[in-house]
This record gives C-alpha cells, structure tokens and sequence, in this order.
C-alpha cells in the first residue's frame, strides 16, 4: 500500500480505477435520476432535443445518435436507440462483478488443486498435473467459448448446482475454469518446495491427528507461504478476467442479449461501422482503461514485493 | 536421444487423445438435457433433431457417441446444421487468410517484442524505458477487437490509408495482399509485443549482472559487441522456444476475434459466425484442430531444443 501510494503514476491509475468502479456502482441512480431510462429500454422512435431541435434517437437509416452531452443519450444511443451511457455503467457493472467472481473462483481451484498435487505428490499430482496441462493446451479465448456456447444453450445443471443459461455467473464460471491452471501450476511447484522444509517436517512431528493431518498442514503451514504468490497473482488474473469476459461477450458466448457488457457493445458497435463509432469508442475506452489500471497496479505490486525487480526497474 | 523422442511422442499421443474426450464432454456430455437440441442449435426443426439424435447415437452409451463422434470427425464428415455444409471442407478453405495472419503476425510480434525489449533493457531507467513500458502496458490492456475496429474506423473509413476489409490472395496481387493483411497483423500482435518485450527487458537486465558480461566487458570489448553477441544471444534462446510455444496458443485465441472485426473469411471467422449461431459441429472440430495443433507444435519445439541442448534430454 505504501508502495503504491509512493508511486504517483500507480496512485493516479489506482484512483481512476476507483472512479471507474464507484461510477459503475452507481448506475442504478444515474439511469433513474439523471437519464430517466433503464439499460434495456428501447427508445427507437423517441426524439430528444439538442441545440433547441428536436432530432431522432435513431435516424430513418438506422444510424443512432451520437453524444448529446446532456443529461439524456448523454453518451448517445445504440442501434435499438438505448442510452449508451446507462448501458456503459451496467455494462461496466456486469464486466467487473464477473471479473471478480471469476477471481474467486480461478483462486479457489488454483489454490486448493494447486497445493494439493504439490502436497500430495503421487499419483493424485500426476492426474492434477495432466488435468493442468491439458486444460493450458487450449487458447483461454477458444476454450472459453467452448464452454460459454455449450452452456450458453441450457445452463448447467448438476443437481445441487445450478445455473440458467442467461445467468451472469455462467460467463464467471467459464472463466474461472478457464484461468485457473495459470495459477494452479506455479501454486504447485511452490508448495512441493515448500513441503521439503523444516517447519512442515516439525509440524508433521508434532503429530496431528490422521486423519486431517494433511488438510491442517496445507492450511496452517503452506498456505501462508503462498500467500505472496497469490497476491502478485490476483490483480493480474482480474485484468485477464475482464478482458476475456469482454471477448467471449464478443463473440456471443459470455453475457447475453440484452444485458449489456462492455464486449457486447463493441459488438453491437462494430456491426454498424462506419455509422456510430462512438458505440465502438466509449465501451472500449472503459474497457482498456479499466484493465490498464489494474495492470499499473499489479505491475507496482510486483515491484514492491519482489526487491530484485524493483532493483532492475532502478537500474 | 531417440528415448527422448519416444517418450516425448507417447505422450504427445496421450494428449492428443485426452483433448478429443475433453472436447467431446464440453460440447456433448454436460449434463443438461439433451445433447441433440444443443447440437442442433437454435433454429432447428423437430425432424433436423431427430436425425441429430440418430446420426450422432445420442440414443446410446456415452463411450458408443464418443467413438461415433471420433469417426466422422476424422473421416471429415461432420455437418453444421444451420447451412448443412460439410466442416472440414469449409475449414479447408478457409485456412489461407488464417495462415497469412498467423505468420505475418508471428514474424511482427516476434522482431518489434525484441526490439522494444532490448532499446527498454539498453536505457533501463531512462525515458525510453518509461515510454516502452507505458506503450507495453497498454498494449496488454488492449482488447484485440477494440484495437481492430478502431484503425479499422480511422485508417480504413476516415482517412482511407489502407484498405477496408476482407482477404486477397497472394498468388492473385501480391501488393494487395500485404495491404489487406497489414491491419490485422498489426491488432493481433500488440498484446504480444507488450508481453514479449516485458520478458525479454527482464531477462536482458537478469543477464546483464552475469559475470561473464563482466568479464567480456573487462576484456575490453565494445559495448555493442557485449550487448550482441554475449548479452542478446543469451536471452534470445529462451524468446524464441517460447515463441515457438505461444504461436499456435496466439494465433488460435486471436484469430477468432481478429478475423472477424476484419471481415478475413478464414477458421476462425467462420468459427465466431457459428457461435453467433449456436452451431456445435463447427465450433466442435475448430477447438478440437486448434488445441492438437497447439499441442503437435510445442511437442516439435519440445524435440528442435532437445536437439539442441543435450541437457533438455535429461530432464
């Protein structure tokens, strides 16, 4: 935290990126108070007035309006003539909470298979481990639209765990698959260092109960060791996170018409190029703003926890 | 030597073989309902579904499908079912524009990574430094698709610098084809030239503290002679087997998103067109030769280093 608060590049991004959040979070009052419309209403044949004429949301040809930097279609409409600027911050709202599910979720596989093929070793590392490769053999984009149009047709259901196919967390759920050997594997050659150690041996001879010997060593002897690993890991898999949910969204394999995303506006945008640029500009600035900033912060981060980088960037 | 290659090639064969089951289980075993109605798409007729269900033996044991699938894959008699076509006759096709955009990409990637990388190393700390890390940076926050449809808009539309869109032959117009490709071999290797030239910086510094760049240089040699013969060539070994690792990985992720903001008609646009679609067959039989293709060449890599480095052999 010092680090980043010395640095005032990484502090200058780290405010914007909490702009960028706290504006998305508030979407719901911007569309009620200031844009008098919600993300999936259509205004195809309203007018709005700019310069004291009243013009078309969308003209005869089809063509939306542009920027009215005004309080409606502040940002302009798309094609179905919806508030751009009220998607943007839904849009925006929908790409960060799947960025964060699909966090927690990359993490929590990572964390848990990742330390037990390097605790365990054997035969459970060797199944774990091929598990890794082969998923890491697949381009994240195209197994993650593998598994975004399989599920996109009718959810998943595996009895307790079910999720509809125009959930938010089916995209969340791709991705965390998706992501997780990255982490998974570098967790594993840690932890098999890791378990060489004196403090592991000492804690295997004070002797816990069978059982759960093992589950308590990972938990209270390796996982702290990790620990560092794992916060140089999760910005960086948040960044990833959002950029592959923009690109399976896309690609009609991530968020679902109508909800917005940052990805299915650029869709939407490039689909009527070269009439409304500003449906490609204004998600796609957000979108590489947003995810700079967390790569600012991660980059600080890394620095600041690895003194040897830190040494090169001073060199 | 030759127990390396057999060894390496068994498991290559393992993989291969594990990526056609996981394949299958992602498209036709998630356990949802009924695997003929997701095959079939949404615009399927009771009768298309029914010969689906039959075609494919949806009606028996899961191992019977898998084999059933396996046959018409490799016999290359898989049909999409929202044009009838036969796949791979369709991916045939359509692989000159995605060769074109992976080489050209490749090459581009590949030499302006290194040379950004060394000028960053060269001046670490200096205002060339800042300047390539900020370009780099941002070059790995940017979405492919965003990049592509924004020079599309300025150079293609605006300002007409370069062509718009689609794919000309190289045998046909050579200067043509250059044109046309340049743009999407541009979109597709910034995100790599960010990653690559990162790397290569970090590497360059690591090895620049080596005592043997202490002794070239107390031996008297130009710094130039260091920089290039003792230096870069040690750094660039590691660069160029990770490149031989990520092309396929690059080009099967990007193609995708490139190829269609560009309007290429290679495999990976016809691959984004049938997930607009929610058409499996296709989507099936890309994943299926994008991730064994990936697989065969870092199995190629693997064995050109080991021929190259005996102490690969080893290990």
């Amino acid at each position: 935290m010092k680090v980043v608060l010395r640095n005032r590049v990484a502090l200058a991004f780290g405010v914007l990126l909490a702009a960028i959040v706290a504006l998305c979070l508030l979407a719901p009052v911007y569309a009620k108070d200031i844009a008098h419309t919600g993300p999936n209403q259509n205004h195809i044949t309203d007018t709005v007035s700019v310069g004291g004429k009243q013009v078309d949301v969308v003209s005869p040809t089809g063509v939306p309006i542009g920027p009215t930097w005004k309080g409606r279609f502040l940002l302009g409409a798309d094609s179905n003539g919806r508030d751009v600027a009220v998607r943007l911050l839904y849009g925006g709202r929908n790409s960060l909470e799947i960025g964060a599910i699909a966090t927690a979720i990359t993490l929590l596989l990572a964390i848990v298979l990742g330390t037990l093929a390097g605790y365990a070793r054997g035969v459970t590392d060797g199944v774990l481990s091929r598990l890794f490769d082969l998923v890491w053999a697949y381009p994240a984009v195209l197994l993650g639209v593998a598994l975004g149009v399989a599920l996109a047709v009718g959810g998943i259901n595996l009895g307790i765990f079910t999720l509809h196919s125009g959930s938010l967390l089916l995209p969340a759920f791709v991705i965390g698959v998706v992501v997780f050997p990255y982490v998974a594997k570098p967790l594993r050659a840690h932890t098999l260092s890791l378990r060489e150690r004196e403090f592991v041996d000492a804690a295997r001879m004070m002797g816990y109960p069978p059982p759960f010997a093992g589950v308590r060593i990972m938990v209270s002897e390796i996982l702290p060791n990790l620990s560092s690993t794992i916060v140089v890991f999760a910005p960086l898999i948040i960044a990833n996170a959002i950029l592959l949910e923009a690109a399976l969204s896309y690609l009609g394999a991530g968020v679902q018409a109508p909800n917005p995303s940052w990805g299915t506006m650029i869709a939407d945008g490039t689909r009527l190029m070269p009439g409304a640029i500003h449906l490609v500009v204004v998600p796609g600035l957000m979108l590489v703003l947003t995810v700079l900033s967390v790569n600012v912060l991660a980059d600080t981060l890394r620095d600041a926890l690895d003194p040897k980088a830190s040494l090169r960037g001073r060199l | 030597m030759a127990a390396f290659l057999a060894r390496r090639l068994a498991a290559l064969v393992a993989v291969l073989f594990a990526i056609t089951v996981l394949t299958f289980l992602i498209f036709q075993a998630i356990p949802n309902g009924d695997p003929a109605l997701r095959m079939a798409g949404r615009l399927a007729t009771p009768q298309q579904v029914q010969d689906i269900r039959v075609q494919w033996g949806f009606d028996k044991p899961i191992y019977v499908q898998y084999v059933k699938t396996m046959e018409k894959v490799l016999d290359g008699n898989v049909i999409s079912y929202s044009q009838q076509v036969n796949v791979e006759q369709e991916i045939v096709k359509d692989l000159p524009p995605t060769i074109s955009l992976a080489i050209g990409a490749g090459i581009i990637w590949l030499l302006v990574g290194v040379l950004f990388g060394l000028l960053s190393a060269v001046h670490a700390g200096g205002w060339i430094d800042r300047v390539l890390t900020a370009v780099a940076l941002t070059g790995i926050s940017m979405p492919v698709f965003f990049l592509g449809a924004i020079m599309l808009y300025w150079l293609g539309y605006q300002w007409h610098v370069l062509p718009l869109e689609g794919y000309v032959p190289l045998t046909q117009d050579p200067w043509g084809w250059f044109t046309h490709m340049l743009m999407p071999w541009i979109a597709l290797s910034v995100v790599s030239i960010g990653v690559y030239s990162r790397l290569l910086r970090a590497n360059l510094l690591d090895v620049m503290g080596e005592d043997y760049v202490r002794t070239a240089r107390a031996k008297g040699l130009s710094e130039r002679r260091v920089l290039i013969h003792h230096v870069l060539r040690n750094s660039l070994t590691g660069i160029i087997t990770l490149w031989g690792l990520d092309f396929a990985w690059v080009i099967g992720g990007g193609a995708i998103l490139v190829e269609s903001v560009f309007n290429l008609g290679g495999v990976g646009q016809y691959a984004a067109q049938s997930i607009g679609r929610l058409d499996i067959p296709p989507v099936m039989v890309v994943t299926m030769m994008v991730a064994a293709a990936v697989v065969v060449l870092s199995t190629v890599v693997d064995i050109a280093q080991a021929a190259l480095d005996p102490r690969v052999r080893l290990s």
